[in-house]
């Protein structure tokens, strides 16, 4: 297990210690450990079945933990913070019957805040969101998107300091995934922390400051996502017009060659100790034909094969290419 | 903690009673739910009309008799004579052809004779199935020897003394009265429990319990789902109660009366309704453990069918007891949760004695709040187990079982 690397002194919004939990014979969640500081915007990242779930509900108090321990702004019993706290379940769900506004002010309700003021915040949320025309609507006659954006509208009425989204990006086409990476970004940007579970990397990688990777119910890192790609040593990716010569001889023998059809040639290898510019000369004076040369650093894909292992990174894969072609 | 972070259970439960109740209430299904004690009523006035017909055609009194005219005549005067002294214990008698013999008669179409007397006053035979024989033999015997007697005799005025009740008769009564109330109640619980049913796995369906549950305590979202219940039971009550009164009014006399009980009516109907909340209230919060572990309408069906079963065992063990006040069963019946509501009415129907009522409605309360309790636990263990990718499968990722 990583330690957070944020190496920041915010206080913690989640701090879960150990967590185990077994349904029957079936090892859910397996010791684990996460840290979420004030005003971060924390992923979970692992595919499906990995425990992302469970490790959420568990954080909320919706289930028990077998083993272990988990504080919400410092508290071991979540519903005791409830009004602090929004959430988004993975399975949406709304009572069909139910006007807009009046699911949002529901929503509101269940965390502490008057009806009438749950329904004047809902209309006000409704418009700014292009949904005004449907504040009296009822959610049965909404479209799947819009009733998603309802009830993510209802997660967030009363302005809570925690928000927990289970899968958010799971089901929205590339717009709303897009206009939801901004809504994400401006709750941390008023302060609010957001942790959200995920198995599509680049939603990972594109907003959080830190990540944990979430495998068969264990978590093998928790950190910041910069660590998590530090990890793995930046590459040298040199591209050339010749494919041969006596400049060869400055590559490194593990330098991977890549022939593409226009003909060019690319070559990957990590950065030598001597640095990048003892390389210049060889190359220029071999006439390799320099096309472009770029120091590379690890994307998150390659810490989570590195972290998570080859199988995860496999099954996280083919679910975000089955989520795409949804 | 303060208590700003956080909504008190009470606070939660309300929360969810009144969406609950609102969306009942102002539902078409709740119209149809008022109408539901329509059609048994219908349905039993039809069956009861029917079967009495039937029962009035089966149990005719009508004895052929085929003897000579003069004898016939004198059991005719004797029937006249007897019928105000005896009433219907005597049969009805037709005359009939005196040469057929009797197995004829019997079998003749469109007749609907019970036996046939033949022979003579003398010496009187009577053919009929073993049963009816059993049945008319003695009556017929008085018959033929007033028939026979020589003079004519009188029967004595009696001098009524007529008193509002003896012990034995009040008991009865009230015995009437106990089994009137736990039927009623019974029957109100079994028509009312399977909404509580028939909402959560609504609710399953909506996807709408893990917001709840995130966000309040499961057994507040319990509580507050029973006491929205209850309060649409309440409104339910109310109208057939209205319907019911309006009837009564209208049909006048017509209607059955029943004897009071030993509380008396007000306090009687008062704890009518506090047993009958506490009975559905218990039996609600299995109902709703059981829906809550269901995925399925047919999956609450097979759940809810031995609970069923058991309430009415329950319900015959609490009206086997009536009639044993005091007994160790009747003690059993009073204490066990479920069959307490039940019990306790039917001793509000027989005794006088207010404090075991008071007894009997704190354990029901304080047994609604263990199932509640025990219910919410079951469902936050058994039910939120997987996220929409892992169904608790039990695979290998990473070295480690996997939900």
């Amino acid at each position: 297990m990583t330690r957070p690397a944020s190496g920041d002194n915010r206080s913690l919004a989640i701090e879960a210690r150990g967590l185990v939990k077994r349904f029957d014979d079936t090892l859910a969640v397996d010791g684990v450990d996460i840290e979420v500081p004030e005003g971060a915007i924390y992923g979970i990242l692992g595919p499906n079945g990995a425990g992302k779930t469970t490790t959420l509900r568990m954080l909320l108090g919706i289930i028990d933990p077998d083993q272990g321990v988990r504080r919400i702004f410092g508290n071991d019993r979540p519903h005791e913070v409830a009004k602090l706290i929004g959430y988004l379940p993975e399975e949406r769900g709304l009572y069909p019957a139910m006007k807009c506004d009046e699911a949002i002010a529901f929503m509101g309700a269940l965390r502490g805040l008057s009806l009438a003021e749950g329904r004047a915040r809902g209309r006000e949320l409704l418009e700014r969101h292009g949904l005004g025309h449907a504040v009296d609507r009822q959610i049965r006659q909404l479209s799947k998107g819009m009733a998603q954006t309802v009830q993510l509208l209802g997660t967030l009425v009363h302005r809570p300091r925690l928000v927990v989204f289970d899968e958010p990006f799971s089901g929205l086409d590339a717009i709303n995934q897009g206009k939801l990476e901004v809504m994400i970004r401006a709750l941390a940007d008023d302060g609010t922390t957001v942790i959200f579970s995920t198995h599509v990397i680049h939603h990972a990688e594109r907003l959080c400051d830190d990540v944990a990777i979430i495998a068969g119910g264990k978590v093998p890192y928790a950190g910041s996502v910069d660590v998590a790609r530090d990890r793995i040593p930046a590459q040298v990716r040199l591209e050339t017009r010749s494919g041969d010569g006596p400049w060869r001889a400055a590559l490194p023998d593990t330098a991977r060659h890549d022939a593409k059809a226009g003909g060019s040639h690319f070559w990957y290898f990590p950065v030598p100790e001597t640095g990048i510019e003892a390389l210049l000369k060889p190359l220029i004076d071999g006439e390799a034909g320099i096309l472009s040369l770029s120091i590379e650093r690890a994307g998150l894909h390659d810490a989570f094969v590195e972290i998570a292992g080859e199988a995860a990174a496999r099954a996280l894969a083919e679910e975000t290419a089955a989520g795409a072609s949804r | 903690m303060t208590d700003t972070t956080r909504l008190s259970r009470l606070e939660a439960a309300r929360v969810v009673a009144r969406r609950d109740f609102h969306a009942i209430l102002f539902s078409r299904a709740f119209l149809f739910f008022l109408l539901g004690p329509l059609f048994p009523i219908v349905i039993g006035a039809l069956a009861g009309g029917i079967g009495g017909q039937v029962q009035r055609d089966a149990n005719t009194r009508l004895v052929a008799v085929a003897m000579s005219e003069a004898d016939t005549a004198a059991m005719r005067d004797a029937q006249a004579r007897l019928a105000p002294q005896i009433g219907s214990a005597l049969p009805e008698l037709a005359a009939t052809d005196s040469s057929a013999a009797p197995e004829t008669i019997l079998r003749e179409p469109g007749r609907n004779y019970v036996a046939v007397v033949s022979g003579s006053l003398g010496r009187p035979e009577i053919t009929a199935p073993a049963d009816a024989i059993e049945r008319w033999r003695g009556p017929i015997a008085i018959l033929v020897a007033e028939a026979s007697a020589s003079d004519s005799r009188s029967y004595p005025e009696i001098t009524a003394n007529p008193v509002a009740t003896s012990i034995a008769a009040q008991r009865s009564d009230r015995i009437r009265t106990a089994q009137a109330g736990q039927l009623l109640l019974f029957l109100l619980m079994m028509l009312l429990a399977g909404m509580v049913l028939s909402n959560l796995v609504e609710e399953k369906a909506n996807k709408v319990i893990e917001v709840l549950a995130a966000a309040i305590p499961m057994d507040a979202v319990f509580l507050g789902k029973l006491a929205a219940m209850l309060g649409v039971s309440l409104v339910g009550i109310a109208v057939w109660g209205a319907v019911g009164s309006a009837i009564a009014l209208l049909a006048g006399n017509a209607l059955p009366q029943l004897p009071e009980p030993a509380l008396g009516w007000p306090l009687f109907a008062t704890l009518g309704l506090l047993y009958f909340a506490m009975g559905y209230l218990l039996l609600g919060s299995l109902f709703l453990t059981i829906g809550g572990m269901a995925a399925t309408v047919r999956e609450v069906q097979t759940l809810s069918m031995p609970v069923t079963m058991a309430q009415l065992l329950v319900f015959f063990l609490a009206a086997s007891s009536i009639t044993r006040p005091g007994s160790p069963l009747e003690l059993f019946a009073a204490i066990f949760p479920l069959s307490s509501p039940f019990a306790m009415l039917a001793r509000a129907a027989q005794s006088d004695a207010l404090w075991p009522h008071a007894l009997a409605l704190a354990w029901q309360a304080l047994c609604v709040l263990v199932f509640v309790r025990v219910g919410a636990t079951i469902f936050r263990r058994r039910v939120m187990k997987s996220g929409k990718g892992g169904r608790a499968i039990r695979g290998h990722v990473g070295g480690t079982t996997s939900a």
